[in-house]
């Protein structure tokens, strides 16, 4: 059991900056997931913390330790590789028991620690076999197995799903979580599927091109995400921009698209907070539930009409995703399955004003941070 | 009928096709099997035959009248042949793991580890590959001598050691980097020293090894310059230099020449049949996955 902690490290490649100043802290028996495109740095920070990698600048700690120059073997983790890094010429059993075997542990207490693990995750049957002789899923298993008989202060996963398919994945997600209650260690998860990002982690580490984005629950980044590239980033169908800016009018506050396709009112109690921004350009984001067919809107939203032109419609049997065409603005919705709108039809949704995103290229134009 | 018909000739033609398409390989293949084999089957052959047959009729096989083991008797008679045996056997097969063993920590070195100047180590190791080693032949001579290594199998196999060593070093460090890094790092997590791991790469890279395996084998085992020059007494001959004492400048004893090239030619062949599987596995790696 132990926490983990990024002290402002920096990891570079020659030129590459692969690390910029990152810094975190994990809790001890937290669930943290770092979610980013490849090549964010993700998986370079779990690395560094393995110590397969070595910190350019900064501290790695786990407990109070600072663990910098600590060996891989003597840090007490233990690792999930994406490809699973099976010993292709041993078994099952010697597999879980080569990390044991050469800590000198006792012959009887790594059978009973291997036999143990495999019962955990179904595989006792397996022991006897190599892992040639194993499907996907089965060698996915046998690589948590040698994980866990470890019983080390952290685990890592480094894309343990990207290799499953679908269906496998969804079922082997929900193993690992029940093996993170069960376990109550240290998980730290590496993964650019924000979808598992979302329903594994106690919190999510946001990062790209080396930068930490955003920290914070999965409930926090979806409904405040801190800045363009977390708000595109979670969520799926990506969350709708268009480049528009703030107009004071009659007393009320609008966003009105640069191409003047729309112009939505900002309800009543969120003006004080955008009052400040009237008259710039600003970044308008909306998630594409949030925006509705007006006859299914649920009651009681702040509605804002909306004309736009049905472009394509996907059913999705529970609901339907029309990709609408507004000016030079395009918006993907999420809909009520009982919308019959034609593809070519020019219609009038409404987007729910409760909930948008406002954000603001003044300062960092690549990466515009939230207005709150 | 009438309308499968275009159907069916369609399929005949790409059958007929297929087969010719598949018939000319093989036609060419055997042809140079044919003529790659011609001369060790008239070794074979011949060595099974008197004096007179080998000269009168060299392309017939032995029959009762030209059947003769003269040869062979010659050979087994030298008391010297077996050891000449010997000493081939041990410098072939002590230069070759030595290779291998030497050649398979270089070359993962080479492929694990970054330090300055791995690239121009990587390039230097492989110069040899270009360089025959005979035109060192005067300076490894001196340095024989100096080491008092002349007439020694030691030494011989040091030469060859050198011999093998860049090509082994280049195609190893080559299979090597196809090791997936993270079962690498999954064993250095797992608490395996750098020698534990090499062990662990070893097995994944077998079929490499199988066919540096032949390739540096056979030339060593073939070779008549270095036993020539650096060890020719008769106490540390090879089989090759040991069958030049059949043949003269005026006489040869071709019965003796050729029964003994015969019996030369049989360990190799096991080798070859040996690690030649794992050179098959090895070529055609990568192609099927």
């Amino acid at each position: 059991m132990a926490s983990v902690t990024y002290r402002h490290v920096w990891k570079k490649f020659g030129d590459f900056v692969a690390l910029h100043d990152l810094d975190i802290e994990i809790a001890d028996k937290e669930f943290l997931v770092l979610v980013g495109p490849s090549g964010c740095g993700k998986t370079t920070a779990l690395r560094c913390l393995a110590g397969l990698e070595e910190v350019t600048q900064g501290q790695v700690l786990i407990g109070d330790t600072v663990v910098n120059d600590v060996a891989p073997k003597d840090r007490d983790i233990a690792m999930v590789f994406q490809s699973y890094a099976l010993y292709p010429h041993m078994t099952v059993f010697d597999n879980m028991a080569f990390g044991l075997k050469l800590r000198k542990v006792p012959k009887a207490e790594i059978k009973r620690r291997v036999e143990e693990a495999a019962q955990t995750l179904g595989i006792e049957h397996l022991l006897k076999r190599k892992p040639r002789e194993l499907s996907g899923g089965q060698r996915q298993r046998v690589a948590v197995g040698r994980a866990i008989v470890r019983e080390p202060k952290v685990f890592l996963f480094d894309e343990p799903l990207s290799n499953l398919d679908a269906k496998l994945r969804v079922q082997t997600r929900a193993e690992i979580s029940k093996l993170h209650q069960r376990l109550q260690t240290t998980f730290i998860y590496v993964t650019h599927d924000q979808v598992e990002a979302m329903t594994m982690a106690t919190r999510i580490a946001v990062m790209n091109k080396g930068i930490l984005q955003q920290l914070d629950t999965p409930q926090n980044l979806y409904d405040k995400p801190d800045n363009l590239f977390v708000a595109g980033f979670i969520g799926s169908p990506a969350m709708n921009f268009s480049d528009a800016h703030l107009r004071r009018d009659n007393g009320g506050l609008y966003v009105v698209a640069d191409d003047n396709s729309f112009t939505v009112r900002i309800p009543e109690e969120r003006v004080p907070v955008y009052m400040p921004h009237a008259g710039k350009k600003v970044i308008f984001g909306i998630r594409p539930e949030d925006i509705h067919n007006p006859e299914f809107a649920p009651p009681g939203i702040h509605a804002a009409p909306v004309e736009c032109k049905v472009d394509v419609t996907e059913l999705m049997g529970n609901e339907i995703f029309l990709y609408l065409v507004s000016g030079r603005n395009s918006f993907v919705a999420r809909v009520d399955p009982r919308t019959r709108f034609a593809v070519g039809d020019r219609v009038q949704v409404v987007f729910n004003m409760d909930n948008f995103h406002i954000f603001d290229p003044s300062v960092d134009a690549e990466n515009p941070k939230a207005i709150r | 009928m009438s309308d499968s018909s275009p159907v069916r000739t369609a399929t005949f033609t790409y059958r007929l096709r297929r087969f010719f398409g598949s018939l000319a390989p093989h036609l060419v293949l055997a042809g140079y099997s044919v003529f790659a084999l011609f001369p060790i089957f008239m070794i074979l052959i011949n060595s099974f035959k008197t004096r007179k047959a080998i000269f009168g009729a060299p392309f017939e096989l032995p029959n009762a009248q030209t059947f003769s083991l003269i040869g062979y008797e010659t050979v087994t008679k030298r008391a010297n042949f077996a050891q000449y045996f010997i000493n081939s056997t041990i410098v072939t097969i002590g230069a070759l793991l030595l290779i291998l063993l030497i050649g398979a920590m270089a070359a993962y070195a080479l492929s694990e580890y970054r330090f300055p100047g791995n690239a121009l180590l990587g390039l230097y190791l492989s110069i040899g590959i270009m360089i025959p080693i005979r035109l060192g032949t005067v300076g490894i001579l001196r340095l024989m001598v100096g080491l008092n290594l002349v007439n020694t199998l030691a030494g011989l196999i040091l030469v060859y050691i050198a011999q093998g060593l860049p090509l082994t070093i280049f195609i190893l460090s080559q299979f090597m980097r196809q090791v997936p890094r993270e079962l690498k790092d999954a064993a250095r997590i797992d608490g395996a020293s750098e020698y534990r791991i090499f062990m662990l790469v070893l097995p994944l890279v077998r079929p490499a090894l199988g066919a540096i395996g032949i390739f540096t084998m056979i030339p060593i085992w073939n070779d008549l310059w270095f036993p020539l020059i650096i060890s020719p007494s008769a106490k540390t001959a090879t089989i090759t230099l040991g069958v030049q004492q059949f043949l003269g400048q005026f006489v040869s004893d071709w019965n003796a020449v050729l029964s003994s090239l015969t019996l030369a030619m049989v360990p190799i062949l096991i080798f070859y049949i040996v690690f030649s599987g794992q050179m098959i596995r090895s070529i055609t790696a990568g192609a099927i996955k």
